[in-house]
C-alpha cells in the first residue's frame, strides 16, 4: 500500500503552500476527504477519516474542521492545515450530519440509527443533551438567532423543533415523505426543508411553526419518482435557492420570493449536497454515484466543470485560506 | 385422532408519549399479524435453514417505526401475532383476530389467503398479503379487501427478463423443479420471456432424487448437455432444492438465474443504496439477521398502515383503504422512489433488486423500459393484463 503515504506526503506539501480557498468533500465509501482548490479546481489533498465520513462543517473561525464519521460512531475534530486527528468528540451512535450553534460551542448532531439528537459541549468535550426525535434522524439546522435547533427525521417525516433553551421539542411537524434537509432563511423568519421520496420542499413561517407554502419539481422528460430534493443552500440575501435534485442529476433554482422554479442545471449523478465559495459566484455539488463534483456558475447558472473526487461523495464545506 | 392447534399469540403495546406541540386527536391502531405455519419440504442442502421467525420480525420493525411516529401525533399502535400451526385452521385463526381489528397482515400460502379473504365480514377489513407471490391473487383471484406488499412471480420474472434484454442474453433454457411452486414459478417465468421476445429454448424437469451433494459435477452436465446452446439457464427451485448445485456444473460456461445465481428479490442484505443500509441495520439490530423478503413485505404493510394512519389521523379499514389507493399515497420504501399500490388489484409498485449472493447487481425496471404511467408498472401485471375485477369502482 504505497498510495496513502504518498497522499500523506503530497498532503503535507501542500497544506503548507496552499493559498488558494478550498472546497473539503467527504467520501462516503473512501472514508476519505478530497480538499478542492478553488482556483484550479482540482484535488490538491485527500485526506484520511474515520469510517464513512458525511456531514462535514467548520468551526465559525476555521481553526478546526468536525467530521461525522459515521461507522466510527464519532465526530472526528480535525486541524485542517495538518489533516490531523486531533480528537473525537462523544456523539452518540451512527452520527450522520449535524449543525454548529452560532455560540460557536455546540454541536447538534443526529444520531440515524438511535433515533436521537445529541448535543455536545465541543470545549468540555461531554454530552449536554439526548433528545428523543424520530426515526432516522437527519436534516439539522439552528435558528441564526440559536434559539431553534431542527432536526428532520427521514421515516418519522417530520420536522422536531427543538427549544435550545430546555433542549426540549416544543413542536413536531409533518411534511412529505424522507425529509433530508433544513435550513433558516430570511433572518430566521422562514424554515426549509426538503423532502427526497416527496419531492417537494416544505416552507414553514417559523414565528408559528405552520406550513407556508410548498414547492413541487418538474423536468422534462423525467419521471417525478425521480425528482428527489436533499441538499440545498441559498445565494447572497437568501433570493435564490440552489437545490440538490438526487437522481434526476439536476440542480434546481429557486426563487426565494415567489417559490417557483427558474431553471434546472444538469450536473453529475445523483446530486446529493452542495457548497458555495466566498462570494458565493461559484457552487460546488457533490454528486453520490458519478464520484464528482461539478462546479456550477451562479451568475450564468451553467455548470463549468466536473471534478474527480473519492467514491460517493457527500458533504460539502468551504475553507478560506487567508 | 387429536388434532394439536398450536395457536401462540403475542401482544406488544406501547405507550403513549404524547408530545407538546401536537395537535392531532388520539387515535389508536390495532393490527393483526396472522402467520401460517407451513413445514419445509426436505432439501438436499441444510445450509441455509428458513428463519422460523420469517415475516414476523418485520411486522415487529414496521411497529416500532410506527410508535415512534406516532407518539409525536397522540396516535399508538399494537401488533397482536398468532401463528397458526402447520395443522391448525388458519381461517379459523383469522376470524378472531376479524373479531378484534379490522387491519390484518397475513403470511401464508395463497389458498388460505383466498380463503381467509373470502371469508364473511372480512369484506369492510382491510387484509395484507405479505407472503403469497402467486399471480392468481392478483388476477382472477383477487379480492377489493386484499392488498399486497410481497410482489408477484410476474413482477420478479420480468425483473429477471429486462436484465436479460439489457445484456443481450437473448436465448433462455430453463430447468424447474416438480413441486407446484416450481411449476408456477417456470410458467410465470416462460410467459414473461415471451412477452419480452425472447427467446425460449428447452424446459426440462428436474426429476432425480440422487444426492446432489455427492453427483452434482457428474449429473449436472449430463443434463444440461441436451440443451444446446444458451445464453442464461433459469432455474425454478421454489423450496431451494436442487438450485444450488447447479451452478458452475453446467454443461456449457453459462450464467445461472432465477432460484440460484442471480435472483430478483422483494429484498436481500445486499440492498444498500436509498437509505437501505439504514433500515438494514435497524433490522439486524431487532432480528439478529438480515432482512429477507417476507420481513419487508411485513414491514411495509406495517408502513402503508402507518403512513395511511399519520396522513389521515384515521384508523379505520375504509378510510386507510381509500387513501392507500389514492394519489396522495406513498410510501418511502428503500428502493428508491416512492411506493404506492395498484388501484386495479392491489399490489404495492416497487423496484425489485436483482442479486448474487454478495452484491446487487441491478435494480428493475432497468433503464429504457418505459411505460405511460410509471416505469414501475413495467413488472408484473399491467391494468390491461389483470383479470382482477374487485377493484373496479
Amino acid at each position: 500500500m504505497k498510495l496513502p503515504i504518498l497522499t500523506t506526503l503530497t498532503a503535507a506539501l501542500l497544506g503548507t503552500t496552499a493559498l488558494a480557498d478550498e472546497i473539503w468533500v467527504t467520501n462516503e465509501k473512501d472514508d476519505t476527504i478530497s480538499v478542492i482548490d478553488i482556483e484550479t479546481l482540482e484535488v490538491v489533498r485527500t485526506i484520511e477519516t474515520g469510517e464513512r465520513p458525511r456531514g462535514i462543517t467548520f468551526s465559525k473561525d476555521h481553526s478546526v474542521v468536525y467530521i461525522c464519521a459515521s461507522d466510527s460512531d464519532a465526530v472526528q475534530v480535525m486541524d485542517p492545515e495538518t489533516g490531523e486527528i486531533l480528537h473525537d468528540l462523544p456523539s452518540g451512535e451512527d452520527p450522520e450530519q449535524f449543525v454548529l450553534h452560532p455560540d460557536n460551542r455546540h454541536l447538534y448532531i443526529a444520531n440515524e440509527d438511535d433515533a436521537i439528537t445529541t448535543v455536545v459541549d465541543t470545549e468540555t468535550r461531554t454530552v449536554v443533551a439526548q433528545i428523543d426525535v424520530g426515526i432516522e434522524p437527519e436534516g439539522m439546522a439552528v435558528s441564526p438567532d440559536g434559539k431553534i435547533a431542527i432536526t428532520t427525521s427521514e421515516t418519522t417525516n417530520m420536522a422536531h423543533w427543538i427549544d435550545t433553551e430546555t433542549q426540549d421539542l416544543f413542536a413536531n411537524t409533518l411534511v412529505d415523505s424522507r425529509p433530508r434537509h433544513a435550513e433558516f432563511v430570511k433572518d430566521g423568519t422562514e424554515l426549509w426543508v426538503s423532502s427526497e421520496i416527496g419531492g417537494t420542499i416544505t416552507v414553514f413561517d417559523v414565528a408559528t411553526q405552520t406550513e407556508k407554502a410548498k414547492i413541487d419539481f418538474d423536468i422534462d422528460n423525467i419521471h417525478p419518482d425521480r425528482v428527489q430534493p436533499v441538499g440545498f443552500e441559498f445565494t447572497n440575501d437568501d433570493t435564490h435557492a440552489f437545490v440538490a435534485l438526487g437522481p434526476s442529476n439536476h440542480v434546481a433554482v429557486v426563487n426565494a420570493e415567489t417559490y417557483q422554479v427558474e431553471e434546472y442545471i444538469l450536473v453529475g449523478r445523483r446530486v446529493w449536497h452542495m457548497e458555495f465559495n466566498r462570494d458565493r459566484s461559484q457552487l460546488f455539488t457533490t454528486n453520490g454515484v458519478s464520484g464528482d463534483v461539478t462546479v456550477v456558475d451562479v451568475a450564468s447558472r451553467k455548470a463549468l466543470k466536473s471534478i474527480k473526487v473519492g467514491r460517493f461523495p457527500w458533504g460539502a464545506a468551504f475553507r478560506p485560506t487567508n | 385422532m387429536l388434532r394439536r392447534v398450536h395457536i401462540l399469540r403475542v401482544v406488544f403495546c406501547s405507550l403513549a408519549l404524547m408530545s407538546a406541540g401536537s395537535s392531532s386527536a388520539e387515535v389508536s391502531v390495532a393490527i393483526h399479524y396472522i402467520k401460517q405455519i407451513v413445514p419445509a419440504p426436505p432439501t438436499l442442502s441444510n445450509l441455509d435453514p428458513i428463519p422460523e421467525d420469517l415475516g414476523l420480525r418485520g411486522a415487529e420493525l414496521g411497529l416500532e417505526d410506527n410508535i415512534t411516529t406516532g407518539r409525536f401525533l397522540g396516535q399508538t399502535y399494537t401488533l397482536t401475532v398468532t401463528e397458526v400451526a402447520e395443522d391448525a385452521d388458519f381461517s379459523a385463526a383469522v376470524r378472531a383476530a376479524r373479531a378484534e381489528t379490522d387491519l390484518l397482515v397475513l403470511d401464508a400460502p395463497a389458498a388460505q389467503v383466498s380463503a381467509a379473504a373470502n371469508l364473511p365480514d372480512m369484506s369492510d377489513a382491510l387484509l395484507f398479503n405479505a407472503g403469497a407471490a402467486d399471480v392468481s391473487l392478483r388476477s382472477e383471484l383477487c379480492h377489493a379487501n386484499l392488498l399486497h406488499t410481497i410482489p408477484s412471480y410476474a413482477m420478479t420474472a420480468d425483473a429477471l427478463m429486462q436484465f436479460f434484454v439489457a445484456r443481450r442474453w437473448d436465448e433462455i433454457a430453463l430447468v424447474a423443479g416438480d413441486r407446484p411452486e416450481d411449476v408456477a414459478w417456470a410458467d410465470t417465468l416462460e410467459a414473461s420471456a415471451r412477452k419480452f421476445g425472447l427467446k425460449f429454448g428447452a424446459r426440462k424437469t428436474w426429476a432425480f432424487d440422487a444426492d446432489m451433494r455427492r453427483n452434482a459435477a457428474q449429473e449436472v452436465p449430463l443434463f444440461t448437455q441436451e440443451f444446446g446452446d444458451y445464453d442464461v439457464l433459469l432455474v425454478a427451485d421454489a423450496a431451494d432444492d436442487f438450485a444450488r448445485y447447479v451452478s458452475y456444473n453446467t454443461w456449457r460456461p453459462r450464467p445461472v438465474a432465477g432460484s440460484e445465481g442471480l435472483r430478483s428479490v422483494a429484498w436481500h442484505r445486499v440492498v444498500e443504496q436509498w437509505g437501505a443500509a439504514q433500515l438494514q441495520s435497524r433490522f439486524n439490530a431487532l432480528a439478529g439477521r438480515p432482512m429477507l423478503d417476507r420481513d419487508y413485505a411485513a414491514w411495509a404493510a406495517l408502513r402503508a398502515i402507518g403512513e395511511a394512519v399519520t396522513r389521515t389521523g384515521a384508523a379505520d379499514a375504509k378510510t386507510l383503504r381509500d387513501y392507500m389507493l389514492s394519489d396522495a399515497f406513498e410510501l418511502a420504501g428503500f428502493k428508491g422512489r416512492p411506493l404506492t399500490f395498484r388501484a386495479w388489484n392491489g399490489q404495492l409498485r416497487q423496484p425489485i433488486p436483482l442479486v448474487h449472493e454478495r452484491a446487487l447487481v441491478a435494480q428493475a425496471p432497468l433503464e429504457g423500459f418505459l411505460h405511460q404511467r410509471t416505469e414501475l408498472d413495467t413488472l408484473g401485471l399491467d391494468q390491461p393484463e389483470s383479470g382482477c375485477a374487485a377493484f373496479a369502482n
